[in-house]
């Protein structure tokens, strides 16, 4: 049916200028206040959004996620993710190229080549044992590298952590997705599935981590919020201040024993 | 007989010479002195992980694993934070010994999800006044993922006072931790230090 093929493509062509308009906009706005980690103008409503997820999280994930990783042998749980994590290459050879990274992007490009044949559809992962590691991206770090800011901290429904850059980031990679644009609908819909088992079996495996997060913590919406832009600082590279010297990164409690 | 009396002299000298350099926290820290205490760390962790033990067991190794290469009075002080410095000498010492419990259960749990795991020490340099090791921990079927340590002297030992896991930073958590802690018990210390014997 060429209709809504046509109308797919008119979405996704269209979608990311959309998300990035919208960056424009909001990320003008947000930058941390002194002593502030991210600037979070939305706190009231990101933390009803937190309870919300946590909720989902009890009610939901969690169960679901126990029930996967109990009844599914450990292999076959790895093999669903490595076929989830093997489809997402292409995107991150895209974003590659857009951050003009050519190692990035030669990088996960053999991997999906490799993976792809002799990784039996991305089952296995040769890739890695050959010296080609797993080197995460998304358009997130596109727009980082493009110099976009951070701006607001956001809660997102059902994906949690995330800032207003990130988000924007998220939205438009579902858009340009390759894999998306060249396939078939119903392999979305098969690798939404992929990528829901991939979700589950993190949250079965992490689960000590993430449920002392969510529910031990005294504020799991302030720990959440400070384990995500510090973990994600730290894989754009940046220091923990959020600016891109190692410095501050690295405060010294003998000379500041309070921490003031 | 001669030979004995030197060599007890000899004896009696290097301990004089023991008990002053433990004195004098003077020897300046270098890099192969942090380098060889984040190896004893980690060579003490992958053991833990190797050894597969009970999750009881597993804490109480890691506790002691803490207390012994890390700066625990300079970790907790900093985490409790301005707070600290009101405190009575009695408190902040009742503070560290809770917090050392709580620290131990909460990370001591998390051992299990580095199974068959081992960390490995990469890189030394110098920062600052102190040295930062970075290692990396090695999981079955996933990427390596960076684990920092910060070592100092300035407690007058060689002891870590910081980890960073993939970017989080121990301090910075648990000082936030502690702070809301601390806020939802309108400030009493003492009750934060009575329900830190039981949390993590």
């Amino acid at each position: 049916m060429p209709a809504p093929k046509f109308l797919r493509s008119v979405v996704a062509r269209f979608a990311p200028l959309f998300a990035v308009g919208a960056l424009g906009f909001l990320g003008a706005c947000a930058s941390p206040e002194p002593g502030q980690l991210v600037a979070d103008p939305y706190e009231k409503v990101n933390r009803n959004l937190h309870e919300l997820n946590k909720g989902t999280d009890t009610a939901f994930v969690r169960p679901a996620a126990m029930t996967y990783g109990t009844i599914v042998p450990n292999p076959v749980r790895q093999g669903v993710s490595n076929v989830a994590d093997n489809l997402t290459l292409p995107s991150e050879v895209l974003n590659g190229l857009l951050q003009a990274d050519g190692k990035l992007a030669l990088n996960n490009g053999f991997r999906f080549v490799i993976n792809s044949t002799f990784g039996l559809a991305g089952l296995l992962d040769p890739a890695t044992k050959m010296g080609l590691p797993d080197m995460d991206t998304d358009f997130g770090e596109t727009l980082h590298v493009w110099g976009f800011k951070e701006g607001a901290y956001l809660s997102v429904p059902l994906l949690g952590p995330s800032t207003e850059r990130d988000f924007a980031g998220t939205v438009v990679d579902a858009a340009i997705n390759p894999v998306t644009l060249f396939t078939p609908l119903y392999y979305t819909a098969a690798r939404r599935g992929l990528n829901a088992a991939e979700l589950l079996d993190d949250r079965y495996r992490y689960d000590e981590t993430i449920s002392s997060t969510l529910y031990d913590s005294a504020d799991s919406y302030a720990q959440s919020r400070l384990l995500y832009i510090q973990n994600r600082r730290f894989e754009l590279g940046q220091s923990a201040s959020g600016s891109d010297s190692q410095d501050d990164f690295y405060f010294d409690p003998y000379e500041d024993p309070y921490a003031e | 007989m001669l030979n004995n009396s030197m060599t007890r002299r000899g004896v009696l000298f290097g301990a004089s010479a023991l008990s002053l350099a433990s004195a004098l926290p003077a020897f300046a820290l270098t890099e192969a002195n942090a380098t060889k205490l984040i190896n004893s760390v980690v060579g003490q962790i992958n053991s833990v992980i190797a050894s597969g033990q009970s999750q009881s067991a597993m804490i109480s190794q890691f506790e002691n694993i803490f207390v012994r290469y890390s700066d625990v009075p300079t970790i907790a002080r900093y985490t409790l934070g301005v707070a600290a410095r009101s405190a009575s000498g009695a408190q902040l010492n009742a503070f560290t010994d809770a917090f050392t419990g709580y620290i131990s259960r909460k990370y001591g749990k998390r051992f299990q999800e580095f199974a068959g795991g081992r960390l490995e020490v990469q890189q030394t340099k110098a920062v600052k006044s102190f040295y930062e090791v970075k290692t990396l921990a090695y999981l079955p079927n996933s990427a390596p993922f960076d684990v920092t340590f910060l070592v100092s002297d300035k407690s007058g030992k060689d002891l870590f006072f910081n980890m960073f896991i993939e970017g989080v930073n121990l301090l910075l958590t648990e000082r936030e931790e502690i702070g809301a802690m601390l806020d939802r018990r309108g400030g009493d210390l003492n009750a934060l230090i009575a329900d830190l014997k039981k949390a993590g």
